[in-house]
């Protein structure tokens, strides 16, 4: 189906359930039960997820296929935000042109930077797209403040022109991002006995891009393109002896992921019209490199996983404070749980940076296909413990990462 | 004149720095072939060497006062520390005062020891690893490295500053020549950059006119004929890993007073090292030292009001821009060997 | 007329004259071996002949056409393969991978933007690599990591790769160096076995006279970056400047 192969197919089918169902899946946990902060299930991050994973996916191309390492991926995004936001404070309120500016303006600006970095390859390559982004926010910052509204950012006005909507709605507010009409902050709540399940617009526009950015990322993985980029990753002297040229090869990698990141610029002003430098920061940049190799570097559904797992950490894991824990551990005897307690907690809640980067590591180190091996791992051994049944169930759960060519 | 003087007084400084960690980096790079990326949190250990050298110091016993009263009428608490009680109130607060110059002696066991537990537990692991990999795990390291510190000490920076004595100008100008308070250099600031001189000699002189320099040096430029030779150069690497560490804890101690320590500022430095490190050229230490200072003093003299309003914004890009050009026009950067890195 | 001519070719490393006026001509269909001593400017005149490096004077044309200032991969498409020293191959790809990637280069050209068209729905170009690799006796390890390869396969693999381009001249770069006698001897015999199935030129550049006189059937002898002699294996076993070149090291 769509082309695919059937193993692709049924991952393809599992992403799309996934997002379509997710603001169930997200809220196993009935409101005002203990857990219920657990939930993720609201507009708000569930965007982020999915924007995130785009981001990572894009990213995912360039390293995962090529094996060129870019610090400076976040000034794409950033440059798409920018851009769409420009569009609302100068067309109007559709979020369609924005989030098409978004990655065309991303797009330009990445063949400029990935001329220019890819004449130079491993760690140089790194350092020029490292100075380019710094540039780029640095820049932003100061002295492009007419565009980009410098440190307070770029934010819509009721002085905006809208040539095709109107500057500033009968209430007297300024219009807020839609889809012809649709409100992208537009929610429909359903009450199913002690859940809640939120419904957003936005939030689908989102999982729409997401669905046909990932089917997208299939297709080049299995192309002849895709098998291109990872000959560049794994020869590139004999691919000049072969008659192929890497360098167009190389760029067109590093401009589709430039648009990714422009596309996940689009949404993320489409969600909320407000655009910061900070975005574009080098940091920013070191994120999505942490999410697609924690998920998996080189196999489909991992940088999904990594952007997921990362925004999940920092906007879940983060809110846990020592009172919480006390409250789990409270069945210890007194002296024990302030034990227990005294060692996990610097691990979550404010420290879950410090898990994060452990973690990290230890994919590095031990999981160079990460998230997505390590489950691999884990099911082959559930497999050889309990027999060819559980095997075989396992590698349907994870299609992708058996099927890919590129682990 | 003597704007033009007091502009690369100014860049010194930060050059200074710049120098100190990519040369630490460099030492790294060119002896162990490995890419870095925690190197910013050496720096930052080291400032935080500082810091907790001057509160080991300042740990003081509170005794009550009964015949004197705070404000509501209680009798007043008073703290003393205990150095004040060991070597008398006046040295014991001469020691805390010069907290900052005596933890240069505490922070080098520290560091060395970070150094030595660093390359023996995870570094020596990827030796024939891909550079990227290289970059990720030491990339991973610093973020653990700086999440720890800012665990124990806060995400805000903490003020230590230099001692009293040390605060304060110096006029250059009077000196020059010039109109007296026209060149004015805080002396910490000439005190950090005579030390960066200092360390940045004693490396050179130490990799020049020992055996064991001889030996690394001869490691950096073709370590498999060193390994053939029978040569252990590995447990070389391993000391001179650790000493990269300690150059880079020094220039850390020393910046705090200039700069507050934060968790992140390891982060901030590495970046603009690594530039440093690329336009000197991979793997020379010379080129290290040398773009360290130049550019410095280029980013403070593109910070002149006279060049900034021809060409707004340029303080801030100056040192990006030129990593760039050096790069596409001179792959293996200014001083950079033929065939070191050069892709 | 041959299909590759080499003419009044000098090289110069700095105060180092690499090559030396060098002049040859390798004809169609023939199998022309160039040896010569260690520095004899062998693999200088080879890195001439891809587009590595580019010669201070002189002419090197293939089939009529100059092969100087193009870029080694549109020497290539000219219809020039390389195998090297050590098999460079992709190691990170599977086996049929490695052999689809010329055919894709032979069939588009040096770059095309096929990213939405599936690898595995390019029948035709899967079967011809396919055919190729029957052909080596390597199709039964088609799905195998070519890194995981043996060091005889991949050789193998290596010559399937440029040979499935159909070049019309084949470049060896000293394909039994530091190779076993038993696996310098397969390597001969899967070069031969390659001559007698097809019409194709090759340049042996070697340092085994064995390799040499069991394939040439023409040599150049070069030393210290000029030909020598140029002959037929025969007539160049016996000749004195030879023997002088190669004093202590013949074989």
């Amino acid at each position: 189906m769509f082309g695919l192969s059937k193993a692709d197919t049924r991952l393809f089918l599992i992403v799309i359930g996934l997002t379509l169902f997710a603001p169930f899946i997200l809220n196993p946990f009935p409101e005002g039960s203990e857990l219920a902060q657990f939930n993720a299930g609201y507009p708000d991050l569930m965007q982020r997820f999915l924007i995130f994973g785009i981001f990572a996916i894009g990213f995912n191309i360039l390293f995962g296929l090529t094996g060129y390492l870019s610090f400076g991926h976040a000034a794409f995004l950033g440059v798409g935000s920018y851009a769409g936001v420009w569009m609302f404070k100068l067309l109007g309120m559709n979020v369609l042109p924005a989030i098409l500016l978004s990655m065309l303006v991303a797009g330009l600006f990445s063949v400029l930077v990935g001329y220019i970095s890819l004449r130079r390859s491993g760690i140089y390559f790194s350092i020029l797209t490292l100075a380019f982004a710094q540039m780029s926010f640095s820049l932003a910052y100061s002295v492009l403040t007419p565009i980009t509204g410098g440190e307070t950012g770029l934010q819509l006005s009721a002085n905006d022109p809208r040539i095709f909507g109107q500057s500033i709605t009968d209430a007297g507010t300024i219009p807020v991002p839609s889809l012809f009409g649709l409100e992208m902050r537009d929610s429909f709540q359903l009450d199913v006995g002690a859940w809640l399940f939120t419904f957003n617009a936005g939030y689908y526009l989102c999982a729409v891009f997401m669905v046909l950015a990932f089917y997208l990322s299939i297709r080049i993985f299995r192309s002849p393109f895709g098998m291109m980029l990872r000959a560049v990753k794994s020869n590139q002297q004999r691919m000049t002896y072969t008659g192929l040229n890497p360098k167009p090869y190389t760029l067109a990698a590093f401009v589709i992921s430039g648009m990714y990141a422009g596309l996940a610029g689009g949404l993320m002003v489409a969600m909320d019209p407000l655009a910061g430098a900070e975005r574009m920061f080098w940091t920013a940049s070191g994120e999505v490199v942490l999410m697609a190799i924690l998920g998996g570097v080189g196999t489909l559904i991992g940088p999904v996983l990594g952007a997921g797992f990362i925004k999940y950490m920092e906007n879940i894991v983060s809110k846990i404070n020592d009172n919480i824990l006390h409250q789990w551990f409270s069945f210890l005897p007194d002296g024990l749980e302030d034990v227990v307690v005294a060692i996990i907690y610097p691990f979550i809640g404010k420290g879950w940076h410090l898990t994060l980067g452990i973690m990290f590591m230890l994919v590095v180190i031990f999981l160079p296909g990460g998230l997505v091996e390590g489950g691999q791992r884990i099911g082959g051994w559930i497999g050889r413990r309990f027999g060819k049944g559980g095997s075989s169930a396992e590698a349907a759960a994870k299609p992708d990462a058996k099927s890919s060519p590129a682990e | 004149m003597d704007a033009f003087i007091l502009q690369i007084l100014n860049g010194l400084d930060k050059g200074s720095a710049y120098a100190l960690i990519a040369l630490g980096l460099t030492l790294i790079f060119g002896t162990l072939g490995v890419v870095n990326f925690a190197h910013g949190a050496l720096f930052m250990l080291g400032a935080f060497c500082a810091v907790v050298l001057s509160r080991i110091l300042s740990i003081a016993h509170v005794t009550v006062d009964p015949t004197r009263t705070d404000f509501l009428g209680n009798p007043l608490k008073v703290s003393t520390p205990y150095v004040h009680e060991w070597f008398g109130p006046e040295a014991g607060q001469t020691l805390i005062e010069w907290s900052v110059p005596l933890a240069i002696l505490f922070s080098i066991p520290i560091m060395v020891a970070v150094g030595f537990a660093m390359e023996r537990g995870l570094i020596k692991y990827f030796y024939k690893r891909p550079h990227a990999d290289q970059i990720l795990v030491t990339f991973g390291l610093a973020i653990v490295l700086q999440e720890v510190i800012k665990y124990f000490f806060g995400a805000n920076p903490i003020p230590t500053p230099a001692p009293d004595a040390l605060v304060g100008s110096f006029d250059f100008g009077a000196l020059l020549g010039f109109d007296p308070g026209t060149i004015i250099y805080p002396y910490w600031r000439l005190i950090y950059f005579m030390f960066a001189a200092a360390v940045i000699a004693a490396v050179f002189a130490f990799l020049q006119f020992t055996t064991f320099g001889m030996v690394v040096r001869a490691g950096m430029a073709d370590r498999e004929t060193v390994g053939l030779l029978g040569i252990n150069i590995d447990r070389r690497f391993t000391i001179m890993f650790a000493i990269a560490a300690c150059v880079a804890g020094m220039a850390g101690v020393m910046y705090t007073p200039i700069n507050s320590p934060n968790y992140h500022m390891g982060m901030d430095f590495l970046v603009l090292s690594f530039v440093v490190v690329v336009v000197g050229g991979m793997g020379s230490l010379p080129g290290a030292v040398f773009a360290g200072f130049l550019l410095g003093v280029l980013e403070s003299f593109a910070s002149m009001p006279a060049i900034t309003t021809v060409i707004p914004g340029i303080n801030q890009v100056i040192i990006y821009l030129v990593a760039i050009v050096i790069l596409l026009t001179r792959p293996r950067g200014l001083m950079g060997r033929k065939g070191v890195m050069e892709e | 007329m041959g299909i590759l001519e080499v003419k009044g070719v000098n090289k110069r490393f700095g105060g180092l004259q690499a090559l030396g006026d060098v002049n040859l001509s390798v004809k169609e269909n023939t199998v022309h071996a160039i040896i010569g001593p260690n520095g004899a400017g062998k693999s200088t005149l080879l890195n001439c002949l891809v587009g590595k490096l580019i010669p201070d004077t002189g002419s090197v044309t293939f089939d009529g056409q100059s092969v100087l200032g193009r870029k080694p991969h549109e020497i290539n498409q000219m219809g020039i393969s390389r195998v090297f020293q050590t098999p460079e191959i992709f190691a990170d790809l599977t086996v049929l991978e490695n052999v689809l990637i010329p055919c894709f280069a032979r069939r588009d050209g040096a770059f095309r933007m096929h990213a939405i068209e599936q690898v595995r729905h390019e029948a035709e170009l899967v079967e011809q690599a396919e055919t190729m690799l029957a052909d080596v006796n390597m199709l039964g390890k088609r799905d195998f990591h070519a890194g995981s390869l043996s060091r005889g396969d991949k050789r193998r693999l290596e010559m399937a790769m440029c040979l499935v381009q159909q070049p019309r001249l084949l470049l060896l770069d000293e394909p039994t160096a530091g190779m076993a006698r038993a696996d310098t001897n397969n390597t001969i015999d899967l070069l031969k076995e390659i001559k007698a199935k097809r019409d194709i030129t090759m340049a042996i550049i070697e340092h085994d006279m064995h390799v040499v006189f069991s394939l040439a059937d023409r040599i150049t002898v070069l030393a210290q970056g000029t030909p020598l002699v140029e002959d037929t294996p025969e007539k160049i076993k016996g000749h004195p400047k030879v023997r002088e070149a190669y004093l202590g090291e013949h074989q």
